[in-house]
């Protein structure tokens, strides 16, 4: 029996998001997988010209309304929940994005919810973190129950391209007026991005403004890295809220990650996790951090982020 | 009368550190610090500001758990809640029937706004007011770090991965919240005693009717992969080193 599988696409209305290729990949793991991208937009062709492209995608059908000029879950997920009908699975990634929108959908269509999935065991059994990813589960979707899901990216390496899927359009169902966009205020830079770079530079509650984070940026990008934070340097304000790594912020899974100045909560380390190799520059020998980092190096940030900085010149 | 109700969950603090136990049923709780969500405290923290500024009569907390939940709605009121619902069940609820007892609650309650967290910190789920929102049929406005009141409308600013949104929905919606929307007020003595006094209401699934039903199935528990040990280095020169030899550099 093949599984037909549902993946909501998350764009920025012209570039396909990294994070359906990761979902795409998770639905690969599903036995027997045959996947439909869904992508809603008010031009659909560019975003779904990229999702056909996508390896293991079997088809891509587009949705397209003036609403969906910016992602709301309360008119998207009613587009979402009319197509499901023959999906055994409906799959979007663990972002703000699917986070906002997923839930809304399963309870449209009465169904479950399995967050963050990490692996696959079977087309009802998964894995998935609790209690910041101090604990991984395995659940099993009982009864026959249609699956929604979000995917925990940082699992999974994204599919590459190469399919040549081809491209249908549903018609839109009313969304609702209840909800309207207003603004977003994104920082634009041409630094890396945080969720995808190879290498991260973070610095947390030591580095005491926001002036002195501006050192760990000109460090970031000697090495092309992205740069993150703590909750605390961004609730002091030293780093906008974007930045944040860990629980509440962004869970990444880069090549390199270097924690400057950072004590190393559960809720922070739950966010890196995946990282390939973890370096921890703290003045406390005794930081937790230390426990998780693969390099290790005591001392005053404040002499060793300049001496860094020559060094890679 | 214009009420806000507030979703509390009790759950392990957040300071206690997780283990899972060793036949894989489940994590350690025996003994164990519980608190109220820490971003359910900051829901009722906005709650009774938005209350304090007189945009609300009565704030009403809520929460769906066994009979030992009933300390955690204490300091609900303690903090200023005016009163407190409790949905008594020893039945593990999903997100979903936990979405649909707050469902219930609203059509009992009337509230033009109901603000719950964005997560519990137990089981991450992140699901519960977006669920609540689908099925009450109104907006949804998730990760508040902002929330501004008029007219029948809010404008709430949402904190997304690319940074920050503003959305405005109609009322009554559904709000979750997010870490930086405020800080919450510390308990004072005097209100823990006065908190004794204040109405704490008891109901059940059946009559609020709602049958819960298990769609989900926890198989077994099992620790994250643990880390190997790492090395130390003793200088900025060492670490450069030891970079350029795992050809990260
Ligand atoms: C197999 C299983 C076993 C469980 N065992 C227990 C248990 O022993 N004890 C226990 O307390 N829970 C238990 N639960 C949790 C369950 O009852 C949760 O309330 C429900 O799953 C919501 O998911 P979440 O906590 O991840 O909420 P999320 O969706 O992450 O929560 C978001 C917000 O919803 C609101 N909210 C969530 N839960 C409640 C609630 N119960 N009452 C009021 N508001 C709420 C809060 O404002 C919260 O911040 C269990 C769940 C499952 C699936
Ligand atoms: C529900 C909840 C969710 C949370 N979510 C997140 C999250 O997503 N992400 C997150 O990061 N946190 C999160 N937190 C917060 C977390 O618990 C910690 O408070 C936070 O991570 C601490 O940040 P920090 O390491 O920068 O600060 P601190 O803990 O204050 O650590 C600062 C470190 O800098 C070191 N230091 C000081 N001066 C120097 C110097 N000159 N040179 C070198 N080292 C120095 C100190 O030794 C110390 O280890 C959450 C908390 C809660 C309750």
């Amino acid at each position: 029996m093949s599984h037909h599988i549902l993946i909501v696409a998350e764009h920025d209305g012209r570039t396909l998001n990294v994070a359906t290729a990761k979902c795409v990949a998770c639905a690969t793991t599903i036995p027997d997988a045959h996947i439909t991208v869904v992508v809603c937009a008010a031009n659909a062709a560019a975003v779904a010209a990229q999702a056909a492209a996508v390896s293991g995608v079997h088809r891509v059908v587009t949705v397209e309304h003036p609403m969906h000029e910016h992602p709301l879950a309360a008119a998207i997920a009613p587009q979402i929940a009319a197509l499901a009908g023959p999906y055994s699975h409906v799959l979007g990634p663990s972002s703000t994005f699917g986070k906002d929108l997923m839930p809304r959908i399963a309870a449209l269509l009465d169904t479950v919810q399995v967050s963050d999935i990490m692996a696959v065991e079977s087309a009802t059994r998964f894995r998935r973190p609790v209690y910041a990813g101090n604990a991984i589960i395995t659940v099993e979707v009982l009864g026959g129950a249609k699956v929604v899901a979000t995917v925990r990216t940082a699992s999974f390496q994204a599919a590459g391209t190469g399919a040549q899927a081809p491209i249908e359009a549903a018609s839109p169902v009313a969304p609702p007026a209840h909800t309207r966009f207003v603004s977003v205020s994104a920082a634009h830079s041409d630094r890396p991005d945080l969720q995808t770079a190879g290498k991260v530079i973070s610095g947390g509650r030591a580095l005491g403004s926001a002036e002195s984070f501006q050192m760990l940026y000109r460090l970031a990008d000697k090495l092309r890295a992205a740069v993150g934070a703590s909750r605390a340097a961004v609730d002091a304000g030293y780093a906008p809220n974007e930045l944040q790594v860990g629980q509440t912020g962004k869970i990444i899974a880069p090549e390199l990650y270097i924690a400057i100045g950072i004590s190393g909560a559960i809720q922070h380390l739950t966010g890196i996790k995946d990282a390939r190799t973890i370096v921890a520059i703290n003045k406390d020998p005794e930081a937790p951090i230390f426990e998780v980092a693969d390099i290790g190096l005591v001392g005053d940030l404040f002499e060793i982020v300049p001496q860094l900085e020559q060094l890679i010149g | 009368m214009k009420r806000i109700l507030v979703g509390i969950k009790r759950v392990v603090d957040y300071n206690v550190r997780i283990r899972v136990k060793p036949d894989g049923s489940g994590v350690v709780t025996e003994g164990v610090k519980m608190s109220v969500n820490p971003f359910d405290e900051i829901a009722l923290e906005e709650a009774l500001r938005i209350k304090e500024r007189g945009a609300a009569e009565e704030v009403i907390v809520a929460t769906v758990g066994p009979a030992d939940c009933q300390p955690q709605l204490r300091t609900c009121l303690a903090m200023g809640a005016d009163r407190a619902l409790h949905v008594q069940t020893d039945t593990p609820l999903e997100p979903l029937a936990t979405a649909r007892v707050l469902r219930a609650l609203t059509e009992r309650e009337q509230p033009f706004l109901v603000l719950l967290g964005k997560q519990a910190i137990d089981d991450d789920n992140g699901q519960t007011g977006q669920m609540l929102a689908a099925l009450w049929e109104r907006p949804q406005a998730t990760f508040a770090s902002k929330v501004e009141l008029s007219q029948g409308k809010a404008r709430v600013t949402r904190e997304i991965d690319a940074g920050l949104e503003t959305i405005e929905v109609d009322l009554p919606a559904v709000v979750t919240v997010d870490l930086r929307l405020n800080e919450p007020r510390y308990v004072k003595l005097p209100d823990i005693m006065k908190a004794k006094k204040k109405p704490l209401e008891t109901l059940t699934l059946e009559t609020l009717g709602v049958t819960p039903r298990a769609q989900l199935k926890t198989l077994r528990y099992a620790p994250p992969a643990q880390r190997q040990k790492g090395v130390r280095v003793k200088d900025a020169a060492e670490l450069v080193a030891a970079l350029k030899q795992k050809g990260l550099l």
